[in-house]
C-alpha cells in the first residue's frame, strides 16, 4: 500500500516537472504572438526600414536571411547526405570511422560563436570572400552538417537490409543500389533533416555576425557577394542598440521570425508523422 | 544480366571517392576550425602567456596598457551554467523519465512535440524574451538595481539546454532492455521501484551523456546570454549580480577590434579556451553514451 502512495506520488511530480519544462516554451510564444500580432501588417513585411530603423518594415531582413539559408542548404546538402551515405553504407567499423563519427559529435557541440570566428577567419579574411551571402551561407552550411548528417543517417539506416541484399543478389552494384533502392525510401527523412537545418539557420544569430550581417542596408542583394540584413539580427540590433524602436515593433519582427522557424519545423514534423505512418516495411 | 559501359564504371568510381571524401571533410573542417583559431590566436599566447591569460582577473582590452586576464570570464560562464544546470538537470532528467515511462501514447506524443517546440525557439528569441519579462522580474523580486544577472542567464539558458537534456536521456531509458522491466515487475515491484531501482540505473550513463550535452550547449550560448546576463566582467560568488560570459565578450568585442592586433588575437583566444572545453566535454558525454550502448546490449 505504502509503495503504491509512492508510486502516485512520484509519477505526480514528474508529471508536474514535464509540465515546468514546457510551459515556458509557451508562454514564450503566447507573449510574443500577444505583443507582436497587432504590428503584422503587408507593409511591416513588404517594405523597408526607415533611416534608424525606428520606423517601417523588415523586408530586406526576410530576404537577406532567406538568401542565407538558401545558400547554407546548397552546400550543406550534397556534403551532408553523402557523409551519411559513407558512414552508414561504406564505412567499416575501423579507427577512421570512429574519428570521422568523433569529428561529427565535435563539430555538433561547437559553440556558435566560435563558428562566428572560424568563418570570418576562413571564408571572409583568408579567402577573401568579405562579408558576404556566401561567407554566411558557407559558414550556416559548416555548423549545420552534423544535423543533415545525423537526420540522413538515421534515414538510411532505417531502410531494411534485406532490400538491399535484394538488389544486390540480383547483380546490382553498390552505388546503384543505393542510388535507386536505398536513396527513394530514405528521401523523406533525409527532407526532414534538411527542413529541421533550415529552421536553425533561418534563426542562428552569432555565426552571421561578422560573416553576413548588415546592420542597415535598405536595398536587396544582387549578387551572393554583398552584405545582407538578417531577421535574428535585426531583432538582436533594434532589441539592444537601437534606441527608440517600440516595443511593438519589436515584438513584431519577433514575431516574424518565430513564424518563420516554426512554419519550417511544423512542416518537417508533419512530413515525419506521414512518413511514419506510410512506411512499406 | 546488364554489362555495366566503362563509362558506368568510372562514373561510379568516382562518385564512391567523393562519398568517401564527404565523409573525411567531416574530420577536416574540425581540423580547419582548430587550424584558423590557432594561426589567428596564437599570438596572445605569446605575448600575454597561458597563465596570465587564463589565470588574470583583469579584462581591459581597450585601455593602456591593456590587461588580457580572462579569469572573470571564464567565471561568468561558470556561474551561469551551473545556475542552468541545477535547474535543469532534475527537471530535465525527471521529465524524460515521465516522458519515456509514465505519460500515455498519446500525451507522449504531445508532450515531445512541446519539448520540440522549445527546442526550435532561436536563442536571440529567448534573450529578447529574458530581456523584457524576465530580466525586469529578477529584478523586483529580489529588489536589484538591474535584473540582467547570472540568475536570469541561468533560468533562460536551463530552458535551452532542456530539449537535448530530455531527448537524449529519453532515448537512454527508453533502450532500457524490455527484460529489465518484465523481470522487476514479476518479482513484485510497483513501476516506480522499477523505474527507480533499475531503470535509472541501467540508463545512467546514457543520463551522464544527456546532461552533459545539455551543459555544453550552455557553456556555448552566446545571443540570449548577451542580451540578459549585465555583461560586466567580475567575480563575486553570487548568482544575482551581472557576469559577462566568454561567447557574449567574443560576440560583443570582435566587431569593435582591428585584424592582427593583440585585442583581435585575445578574443580568437577565448575561442581556443572555449573550443577545448565544449570538446572535452563532448568527448566524455560521447564516452557514456558508448558506454550505455555496451551495457544496454
Amino acid at each position: 500500500m505504502k509503495s503504491a502512495i509512492k508510486q502516485k506520488l512520484a509519477f505526480a511530480l514528474m508529471g508536474l516537472t514535464t509540465i515546468v519544462v514546457i510551459v515556458p516554451a509557451l508562454v514564450i510564444i503566447g507573449i510574443i504572438v500577444k505583443e507582436g500580432a497587432p504590428a503584422l501588417s503587408w507593409e511591416f513585411l513588404t517594405t523597408f526600414p526607415a533611416p534608424g530603423m525606428v520606423e517601417g518594415g523588415i523586408f530586406p531582413a526576410i530576404v537577406g536571411t532567406i538568401c542565407l539559408v538558401v545558400a547554407a542548404v546548397v552546400f550543406a546538402v550534397p556534403f551532408g547526405v553523402f557523409a551519411a551515405i559513407y558512414l552508414n553504407e561504406y564505412a567499416s567499423e575501423n579507427f577512421l570511422t570512429r574519428l570521422v563519427r568523433l569529428a561529427i559529435i565535435n563539430l555538433a557541440g561547437v559553440p556558435s560563436i566560435v563558428y562566428a570566428l572560424f568563418g570570418m577567419a576562413l571564408f571572409v579574411n583568408y579567402m577573401k570572400l568579405g562579408a558576404s551571402i556566401l561567407a554566411g551561407g558557407l559558414t550556416l552550411a559548416v555548423m549545420n552538417l552534423p544535423v543533415i548528417i545525423t537526420a540522413s543517417k538515421e534515414a538510411l539506416d532505417s531502410v531494411p537490409q534485406h532490400f538491399r541484399e535484394a538488389s544486390l543478389s540480383l547483380g546490382v552494384s553498390k552505388w546503384q543500389t543505393i542510388r535507386h533502392i536505398v536513396l527513394p525510401n530514405a528521401i523523406p527523412g533525409i527532407l526532414t533533416g534538411i527542413i529541421l537545418e533550415v529552421s536553425r539557420a533561418a534563426g542562428e544569430t552569432a555565426p552571421i555576425l561578422f560573416c553576413a550581417a548588415a546592420l542597415y542596408k535598405p536595398e536587396l542583394p544582387t549578387s551572393v557577394f554583398e552584405q545582407v540584413m538578417a531577421l535574428p539580427y535585426h531583432l538582436y540590433i533594434i532589441a539592444t542598440s537601437v534606441p527608440g524602436v517600440s516595443s511593438e515593433q519589436k515584438y513584431g519582427t519577433a514575431l516574424v521570425l518565430l513564424g518563420l522557424v516554426f512554419a519550417f519545423n511544423f512542416f518537417a514534423i508533419l512530413l515525419r508523422a506521414r512518413l511514419r505512418a506510410k512506411r512499406k516495411w | 544480366m546488364h554489362r555495366r559501359s566503362k563509362l558506368e564504371r568510372a562514373w561510379e568510381f568516382l562518385i564512391e571517392k567523393l562519398i568517401a571524401l564527404s565523409g573525411l571533410a567531416c574530420i577536416i573542417f574540425v581540423i580547419l576550425i582548430f587550424t584558423f583559431l590557432v594561426k589567428e590566436g596564437i599570438g596572445v599566447f605569446k605575448t600575454v602567456g597561458l597563465g596570465e591569460f587564463v589565470g588574470g582577473k583583469a579584462w581591459y582590452p581597450i585601455s593602456d596598457p591593456p590587461k588580457f586576464g580572462i579569469l572573470a570570464l571564464i567565471w561568468g560562464s561558470l556561474s551561469v551554467t551551473i545556475g542552468a544546470a541545477a535547474i535543469s538537470i532534475p527537471l530535465g532528467v525527471a521529465s524524460a523519465v515521465y516522458i519515456a515511462e509514465v505519460a500515455p501514447p498519446k500525451v507522449k506524443e504531445w508532450l515531445k512535440t512541446g519539448i520540440e517546440l522549445l527546442a526550435a525557439i532561436p536563442s536571440v528569441v529567448i534573450g529578447f524574451v529574458g530581456m523584457l519579462v524576465v530580466a525586469p522580474f529578477v529584478g523586483d523580486l529580489f529588489n536589484l538595481p538591474i535584473g540582467q544577472t547570472a540568475l536570469t542567464g541561468s533560468l533562460m539558458l536551463s530552458l535551452m539546454a532542456m530539449p537535448t537534456t530530455v531527448s537524449i536521456a529519453e532515448d537512454a531509458i527508453t533502450a532500457v532492455p524490455k527484460g529489465y522491466k518484465e523481470a522487476a515487475l514479476a518479482l513484485g515491484a510497483t513501476r516506480w521501484e522499477y523505474i527507480w531501482r533499475v531503470c535509472l540505473r541501467a540508463a545512467g550513463p546514457g543520463i551522464v551523456a544527456a546532461v552533459m550535452l545539455g551543459i555544453g550547449r550552455v557553456i556555448g550560448e552566446t545571443m540570449a546570454v548577451m542580451m540578459i546576463t549585465g555583461n560586466a566582467a567580475q567575480i563575486k560568488l553570487s548568482l544575482l549580480v551581472p557576469v559577462r560570459t566568454m561567447t557574449a565578450t567574443i560576440a560583443a568585442e570582435m566587431g569593435e577590434t582591428v585584424k592582427g592586433s593583440d585585442h583581435y588575437a585575445a578574443l580568437f583566444g577565448i575561442a581556443i579556451v572555449l573550443f577545448a572545453i565544449t570538446f572535452i566535454v563532448n568527448l566524455i558525454a560521447d564516452a557514456f553514451l558508448q558506454k550505455g550502448r555496451g551495457g544496454a546490449r
